[in-house]
């Protein structure tokens, strides 16, 4: 069995990471902002990237279904190799449900997303504003434990390959 | 000669006979609302409170007459942080000027329910001919008139400063109205 990943597994890896970091690094700052035509650019540019994420995530779950990823290492015991699986279960559910909030977040409070302006997304819910905030504190805490999950992942990599010396990170990289 | 007078003075009355004035507006079922585009996206929103003088007989159409007054303060955005930012100096300074108002002129009826009211829009100090296209429709005793026209922001100085480019708000505004009355008594 390999123990590698595909380039096109790894493409999509880093392409994930850097829209992620993008897009959360953006979200936390913009909501803060004063009302400026700033901030309304700002907001578009996060729904727009919002949206290449999501598609992102399907593709490389599609990939993921006919690309079976590398098994992790046999010295792992078991209760790590769970917490691995359950980690990253945790990581895709959140790439899905966080555009998901977000997209209909904006329907609920009145604001269309339509992508790269040009193409519209139909809006599943309607106006409605207690929806609105409701939905808005759901993106919220799912990004803040996505925050917290990232760290993690990115821990564990770190752990994997300067504490247990393996070659979990590493297999992500390129040329490897 | 008894019957010409008869016909004559029967013919004067008919009309009035039928004639019905709506001059009774109804706030509760009437509305004042907008659609803007945001970034090429359609954004609506409308106002809560308005009040007007109207006197609209389907008889006689180009007599008609209708004045407005939307308090511009009562914005429904969507959201609150657009409330408040609408309401301030940039967009309608509703301090120096808190209301719009409409004051129709001629009123030309363009066949079956649609007539044309030709009027003057007053906001933020600066007022335009505008012309509205607009329909009426008898509902029970009330008379229902709908109707949208567009006018340009910059033409009033809405969104001043840093919105007065139309890359993220653009300047069509497009205004629409249900306006319902019932006749006086």
């Amino acid at each position: 069995m390999t123990t590698r990943y595909t380039a096109t597994a790894k493409t999509l890896h880093w392409a994930m990471a850097i829209l992620i970091f993008g897009l959360l690094a953006l979200g936390f700052y913009m909501h803060d902002l004063p009302l400026s035509p700033e901030k309304l650019k700002l907001y578009s540019w996060h729904k727009w990237a919002g949206v290449c994420a999501f598609l992102l995530v399907l593709v490389r779950l599609a990939w993921r279904a006919a690309h079976r990823p590398p098994p992790l290492p046999a010295t792992m015991p078991a209760h790590l190799q769970f917490a691995a699986h359950a980690g990253h279960f945790l990581l895709y559910a959140l790439m899905l449900a966080i555009p998901l909030s977000g997209w209909l977040m904006s329907s609920a409070k009145g604001f269309q997303t339509v992508w790269f302006g040009v193409l519209p997304i139909p809006d599943l819910v309607g106006k409605d504003k207690e929806l609105g905030d409701l939905l808005q504190s759901v993106h919220m805490v799912l990004n803040l434990v996505f925050a917290i999950a990232i760290a993690g992942h990115i821990g564990a990599a770190l752990k994997h390959h300067f504490i247990d010396r393996d070659d979990i990170l590493t297999r992500m990289l390129p040329r490897h | 000669m008894k019957k010409i007078v008869l016909a004559t003075a029967l013919a004067a009355l008919l009309p009035a006979a039928h004639a019905v004035e709506f001059n009774q507006v109804q706030p509760d079922k009437s509305a004042v609302s907008f659609v803007y585009k945001q970034m090429g996206v359609a954004v609506d929103g409308r106002f809560r409170k308005f009040s007007g003088q109207l006197a609209f007989d389907p008889a006689k159409p180009e007599a008609a007459k209708a004045a407005f007054d939307v308090d511009l303060a009562s914005v429904d955005t969507g959201a609150p942080e657009g409330d408040q930012e609408v309401a301030g100096k940039p967009w309608f300074d509703t301090r120096a000027f808190p209301s719009a108002r409409f004051v129709s002129g001629a009123v030309k009826p363009l066949g079956g329910n649609r007539y044309e009211v030709a009027g003057k829009l007053s906001i933020k100090g600066r007022t335009q001919d505008v012309i509205v296209p607009a329909t009426f429709t008898a509902q029970g005793n009330a008379g229902v008139f709908d109707g949208t026209f567009t006018i340009r922001r910059a033409d009033f100085s809405i969104g001043e400063g840093t919105w007065a480019k139309f890359d993220i708000v653009a300047n069509d505004v497009q205004v629409k109205f249900r306006i319902t009355a019932v006749p006086g008594k």
